[in-house]
């Protein structure tokens, strides 16, 4: 199944249990009403919340760029004795 | 690093690393002497697939060949820039090897972390191994703000969207079954690294096995990787290409 038909299944499945809401009146219709409001915000908060936590827990690895450094000057070093142009860097 | 020196060469497997080159004078051999450094009991070849580079990459992977033989470091160039999927698939007609590794020659992609890929491939018996920089022991260097930005956004709405049980999408350090890369190129269409993401995404849907290993990613050249709004339209594009096609 496409992956596509997969979400709208989803969606039609929540959507009929928002419809379900509706028809029983078990809340105040002017809530259910509200409700797929609440969820498209609730959606763009787990959004930004997602995106927000990722950046505070990005990985960084500045040792990784000095280790690197040292491997490339030691790469040079040895490709210049076998007479391979490593230019100037 | 452990993982080197637990390394057996097991039945023969033999790695061939395809390495896509656009005026990579410095850095081919740099990557090359790493290559070698980090891979010592492991039957391996590199395969370059140069563009055409002005630049004189041909010339010092020539040179190259000198120092580690013609039969290790294999040159196969073409004659201009055609792209990134059929370099690969360009370099893959080439390849002898059981599996393939495919990286980028800027050293953004490690060497050292050769041995883990391979080890995981032979714990594990996964189809695709794939370098990962959002678990632990991975990370990236050399972005600023923004760039982590849109990275982590674009990496929040894939998930969303495409459920793909794989923690980075966009990333193109990875080793494959030599079969189920074949596979993969014949299905995939797309250009740039919407290609690394729909590779990995229908390797998924396919139902290959996928493992990760962390990885670290150095971006010395500032800004290289910055991505502008057309890149943005690109990615959203691709997502919706897979949202429909996957």
């Amino acid at each position: 199944m496409k992956h596509i038909f997969k979400i709208i299944t989803l969606l039609v499945a929540i959507s009929a249990l928002w419809i379900g809401l509706l028809q029983m009146s078990l809340v105040p219709r002017s809530h259910t009403w509200l409700l797929p409001i609440y969820f498209i915000v609730s959606l763009g908060c787990y959004g930004l919340l997602m995106v927000g936590i990722g950046l505070m827990r990005f990985p960084t690895c500045p040792q990784e760029a000095a280790l690197l450094q040292q491997d490339i000057s030691e790469a040079n070093e040895f490709l210049k004795q076998r007479g391979v142009d490593v230019g100037s860097d | 690093m452990a993982a080197e020196k637990e390394l057996k060469n097991k039945g023969g497997d033999k790695y061939s690393l395809i390495v896509p080159t656009y005026n990579e004078r410095l850095n081919i051999a740099l990557l090359v002497y790493l290559v070698f450094k980090h891979l010592r009991n492991v039957d391996f070849e590199i395969i370059i697939v140069d563009d055409g580079s002005p630049d004189g990459t041909q010339d010092v992977v020539k040179q190259l060949q000198q120092v580690y033989g013609e039969d290790r470091i294999l040159l196969r160039a073409r004659p201009k820039k055609l792209g990134l999927g059929t370099a690969y698939a360009h370099g893959l007609k080439h390849a002898s090897g059981n599996f393939v590794v495919i990286m980028d020659a800027d050293l953004s992609h490690h060497p050292k972390y050769l041995p883990a890929f391979i080890k995981k491939q032979q714990e594990t018996g996964a189809s695709i191994v794939t370098g990962t920089r959002y678990i632990t022991g991975g990370g990236v260097h050399g972005w600023n703000l923004m760039r982590k930005l849109t990275s982590r956004g674009a990496n929040v709405l894939a998930h969303t969207l495409l459920w793909p049980g794989v923690s980075d999408l966009t990333g193109s350090f990875r080793l494959y079954r030599k079969l189920v890369l074949e596979d993969l190129i014949n299905s995939c269409v797309s250009k740039g690294y919407v290609f690394q993401m729909e590779m990995i995404v229908r390797a998924s849907r396919k139902g290959y096995r996928i493992e990760e290993v962390p990885i670290t990613f150095v971006d010395r050249v500032f800004g290289s990787s910055k991505l502008g709004g057309s890149e943005i339209v690109e990615y959203l594009k691709g997502l919706a290409y897979l949202l429909v096609t996957t």
